[in-house]
């Protein structure tokens, strides 16, 4: 066991090492230099655009304080191009042995102390930004979730022992259904049809709170805040509970036909004792253990679904981020969702090897 | 094998067929299939066939000679508006406009006769748009599936049949595929590469989806990579790499195909909400970019209700198929 641990941790390295690559990689070939991208947002914000020569130092100034004068990686193998003295592709190749004075190294050192550097647009440092929205987006998730394990698992469960019943084929149906049902879609129809548009205006479409929300007594806060949760959570919910469901069902149905359950049976224990104390357990597992592989899952819905009800939450914050190429973010924001689904998924794979002794690592018996 | 005389294929086709909505999600794709191919025949705003002053015109097929470059257009009928002709006679297609046709009298106009399901802010038609469509959210599905089941076909062949570092180096580049946030990953870079249209975003579909293929395939190898016709293969000299794909992978072939129907759904989804997002091609008219619309418009109820029915039911039949297939494929269920 302890064998396992160990390897399964180790392993955690060279995947951080990927991501940290990666995340930094998307940000560093996207076309267009991100100095001058700087300098330009600057220039609006703050500073009348000089002439060239002022812009120019500008921009050598920024390249400076971000680094974006160092070689990018450890190593080249290609020259840059020089408009001076232009040579050929064959001749710039040549291999270069760079040192830690690079921007990936930087960057990750820096991220390793839990330092993002500052937001291109606004100069605020990055996790600050990120701190301030990332429990939104986690409290959403946190309900979705628990509500969505909430109903799947009884119903998987009722489905399962009901196999073919008239109420088994149709919650699968409808689950089905469900489980295609685009979250985007869903989300603008339910602001169409409920939320303000030309039909039922039952709830609000845009936001957490209302315009009134700092002049109402705490019960009232509470419930505005709730009001203007109901979709949102919704369109969040339903997806995973489809999916659990279905997972929970098929889960059970493996487990139901298992030697033991035919054992506990024979036994003359009841039906209830058989499904509640013998099954359900060992077909919890998979469905808890999921868990970790729907994190990437979420982390995606929330981008979509605070973008369609202007929900401030990481994912909107990442949208935002994308669209103004404020790299900073779009690197944190990426690090940070890769780094936590990592270690849900070794937390989950942890778990599960405490949970089901017939896990052995490395060993395939095929 | 003699008993049942029957051999693998027969019993799976057999099993699927049993599948009644797996069946009937097979004609609709077919029909699917159907619709964007002949897209420029149900949705053009020039008439299929007509008579002008005496002289028939076929302008659709005429169209289609032109972009093959083996005719011109007579030079009277060079960028004219075929509705403002006077017409013998004319054929017109069931919805006589294109989806970049614009109109600015008629913004905004819901369901009604002239535009069966409405118009854009632009007075684009959105039947036609969605005809249209077909051909997008088919192509995005066939084209990044065919390049994330290359890649994950080829990689999962290699790990599953060697073994020992490549599978190790392999089942580690999977496991960090699944850690990565694919989807913002994949706004990332249509968003900071806007130049490459509906391309690009085939491709980085393709390349991000094929961590499942490879699984499946790799699985499949294991079972497979043992069994007496791979020995025999092996000795009699036959090279690796003809083991593998001529002997090894039509046998597993059946669980990609599982995959890849599944993929084709999630392909259509990632695609639409991109466009939704407003991260499609600018200039192609696709179901998630009708359906943005509507964020911005919430009375326009009908430009959120047709193209999202599209999408699910795209992506239902699809996930039918796959379900179909998979449960055909279980051997528990053979009798």
């Amino acid at each position: 066991m302890i064998n396992y641990l160990i390897r399964r941790i180790f392993l955690v390295i060279p995947t951080l090492f990927v991501i940290t690559i990666l995340s930094f990689g998307i940000s560093r070939l996207a076309p267009g230099d991100p100095a001058e991208l700087k300098a330009g947002i600057g220039a609006n914000q703050n500073l009348t655009t000089g002439g060239k020569d002022l812009n120019e130092k500008i921009i050598e100034m920024i390249r400076k304080q971000w680094h974006l004068d160092k070689p990018v990686f450890y190593m080249s193998i290609l020259e840059e191009f020089d408009d001076v003295n232009p040579k050929s592709f064959w001749q710039r190749l040549s291999f270069n042995w760079n040192g830690t004075k690079n921007q990936y190294h930087i960057w990750t050192a820096n991220v390793l102390k839990m330092d993002f550097g500052k937001s291109f647009r606004d100069n605020q440092p990055v996790l600050d930004k990120i701190k301030e929205r990332i429990p939104i987006t986690l409290i959403l998730n946190l309900i979705s979730t628990f509500l969505a394990y909430l109903i799947a698992i009884p119903l998987g469960i009722y489905s399962a022992v009901n196999q073919n019943s008239m109420w088994d084929r149709i919650s699968t149906v409808f689950v089905f259904i469900l489980y295609s049902l685009p979250s985007f879609w869903i989300g603008t129809m339910l602001i169409i049809f409920f939320g303000g548009g030309d039909f039922f205006d039952w709830f609000p479409y845009a936001g957490l709170y209302s315009n009134s929300y700092t002049f109402m007594t705490p019960w009232e806060k509470f419930m505005d805040v709730c009001w203007h949760l109901v979709l949102p959570v919704f369109v969040y919910t339903y997806g995973s509970f489809a999916y659990l469901s279905r997972q929970m069902r098929v889960g059970m149905l493996e487990v139901i036909r298992q030697d033991y359950i035919r054992t506990a049976r024979a036994k003359g224990l009841s039906e209830k004792v058989v499904i509640y104390k013998h099954a359900l357990r060992n077909s919890l597992i998979p469905i808890i253990t999921i868990l970790a592989y729907l994190l990437p899952a979420m982390i995606s819905g929330s981008i979509i679904i605070e973008t369609i009800f202007t929900i401030p939450g990481m994912g909107s914050l990442a949208f935002e981020a994308i669209i103004a190429r404020d790299y900073p973010i779009v690197m944190a924001v990426f690090t940070i969702s890769a780094v936590l689904t990592l270690f849900g998924i070794l937390l989950s794979d942890i778990l599960y090897s405490f949970v089901d002794p017939r896990i052995t690592f490395g060993k395939k018996t095929v | 094998m003699k008993a049942t005389g029957k051999s693998y294929r027969q019993i799976v086709t057999q099993q699927f067929k049993k599948n009644k909505p797996a069946v009937i999600g097979l004609y609709m794709i077919l029909f699917l299939v159907f619709t964007a191919i002949f897209a420029d025949f149900f949705a053009n705003d020039k008439p299929l066939t007509c008579v002008i002053n005496g002289e028939k015109f076929y302008p659709v097929f005429k169209e289609y000679a032109v972009d093959l470059g083996i005719s011109n257009w007579n030079v009277d009928q060079i960028n004219i508006d075929w509705k403002e002709l006077e017409y013998d006679s004319a054929v017109w297609p069931l919805v006589p406009y294109l989806p970049t046709n614009l109109d600015y009298t008629a913004r905004f106009q819901s369901p009604g006769s002239k535009h069966i399901l409405g118009t854009d802010q632009i007075g684009r038609d959105v039947l036609s748009g969605m005809i249209h469509g077909t051909r997008i959210a088919l192509s995005v599905g066939l084209i990044s599936m065919g390049i994330a089941v290359l890649i994950g076909v080829f990689v999962g062949a290699i790990a599953g049949y060697y073994g020992g570092a490549i599978d190790i180096i392999v089942q580690r580049l999977i496991e960090i595929m699944m850690t990565i946030p694919m989807f913002f990953l994949i706004i990332t870079v249509v968003a900071f590469y806007p130049g490459g249209g509906i391309w690009i975003i085939m491709f980085v579909i393709g390349l991000t989806s094929w961590p499942g293929v490879a699984r499946f395939t790799r699985a499949e190898f294991l079972k497979v990579r043992n069994m007496d016709y791979v020995t025999a293969a092996e000795a009699l000299g036959f090279s690796s790499l003809r083991t593998i794909f001529k002997h090894v992978l039509p046998n597993a072939i059946a669980p990609v195909l599982v995959i890849t129907a599944f993929g084709i759904a999630s392909a259509i989804l990632t695609e639409s909400a991109l466009s939704f997002l407003g991260f499609g091609s600018a200039t192609t008219v696709s179901w998630g970019s009708i359906l943005s619309v509507a964020r911005g418009a919430t009375y326009a109820w009908w430009m959120a209700v047709f193209p999202g029915t599209a999408i699910f039911i795209t992506v239902t039949i699809y996930n039918l198929v796959g379900e179909g297939l998979r449960d055909a494929l279980d051997p528990r269920l053979k009798q």
